[in-house]
């Protein structure tokens, strides 16, 4: 079947194991969210606004902390500029699309409905003129999860048990997403030297740590891809 | 911040990942990106989601701590191996989050 709704219909059922994922997720954020002291309503319009859950995740120690707003813009500037790969790579496949479903369609572009639509998309046993809605059924079941996780979270925060360690669910999903992509040194090297950055500058302030490990660990990448074909290997 | 300048600095980071995701999709035809930062690109997600990870297991409430008495130590690197084994994100959560209640 490879009708736009099968297909609408095959997103959604694809997201689903990855929406169990994500509910713990969008729960914490909003007990985390609400804790911080934020008004309700402004802290749920980061979930319709950014819609980035680990930009949104971050960000709230940040305002907490008085950062000023450059800071924060900056921050969720390198948290989602893996967003420009996804942006990269599904291009040529939205090419032929008209300009609302383009708008749509990256709208909706998180980690979680760029990973299953890139999948099958590479798919080589069927036509892909509709699998754009396939693209949409991921999109729009992840954004209604976490629109209702989040919102959960922050309407009724308190009631959720505290002292479990939840938080630590964003960078237990991280693992999970980026240990099975680190098949080659270059990767590894860009994983291990940011990650040991980030620990040793950690005393700087508003997570600038981040930013400054991120680009060490893109150059520490580059110089080890660039060594590697130096010697010939790959 | 007040509420209103927050509000507006939401709406500012809003636009910049709306931006990010949008930007290859809109303009592929029409710009070309110079090699180096497309090879670059490739090591955004390892080194942006590493310096993530990194603090938040070795330094728990914000000391270091790089030994087996650190429980957030040892739900990730059962994380670590859950995920490389079955490359699936449900099970390395939860497998992580059972070692981090059964340690602590």
């Amino acid at each position: 079947m490879n009708s736009p709704k099968a297909q609408f219909l095959a997103g959604v059922r694809t997201e689903i194991p990855i929406v169990l994922g994500v509910i713990p997720f969008g729960l914490i954020f909003g007990v985390l969210a609400a804790n911080a002291g934020l008004p309700s309503m402004l802290a749920w319009s980061t979930s319709q606004i950014i819609f980035a859950g680990s930009a949104q995740f971050l960000a709230i120690p940040l305002i907490q902390q008085g950062a000023p707003a450059t800071i924060l813009i900056l921050t969720t500037f390198i948290i989602n500029l893996r967003h420009l790969l996804y942006s990269a790579s599904l291009s040529p496949h939205a090419q032929h699309l008209p300009i609302r479903w383009k708008l749509l369609l990256s709208y909706l572009l998180t980690d979680e409905a760029y990973t299953p639509t890139i999948v099958q998309y590479q798919r080589e046993d069927m036509p892909h003129e509709h699998t754009h809605w396939f693209w949409l059924g991921t999109g729009l079941t992840l954004w209604a999860s976490w629109q209702i996780t989040t919102g959960l979270g922050i309407f009724l925060g308190a009631q959720l048990p505290d002292g479990l360690g939840l938080e630590f669910t964003l960078s237990l999903t991280f693992i999970g997403l980026i240990v099975p992509t680190l098949t080659r040194w270059p990767s590894i090297g860009a994983a291990l030297s940011a990650g040991v950055i980030a620990v040793g500058t950690a005393e700087l302030p508003f997570r600038l740590n981040l930013m400054l490990a991120a680009l060490i660990g893109i150059g520490v990448g580059l110089l080890l891809e660039a060594r590697e074909r130096e010697l010939g290997v790959g | 911040m007040s509420s209103t300048n927050l509000f507006f600095t939401i709406l500012a980071m809003g636009a910049v990942t709306f931006g990010l995701r949008l930007s290859l999709i809109l303009l592929a035809d029409k710009i070309t990106i110079p090699e180096l930062v497309q090879r670059g690109l490739k090591y955004v997600p390892p080194a942006v989601l590493s310096a993530i990870i990194f603090p938040d297991v070795l330094m728990p409430g914000g000391t270091l701590n790089v030994s087996l008495q650190n429980p957030y130590l040892l739900a990730a690197a059962a994380a670590v191996g859950v995920a490389w084994w079955r490359k699936n994100v449900f099970a390395t959560m939860a497998v992580g989050m059972i070692v981090l209640w059964l340690t602590r």
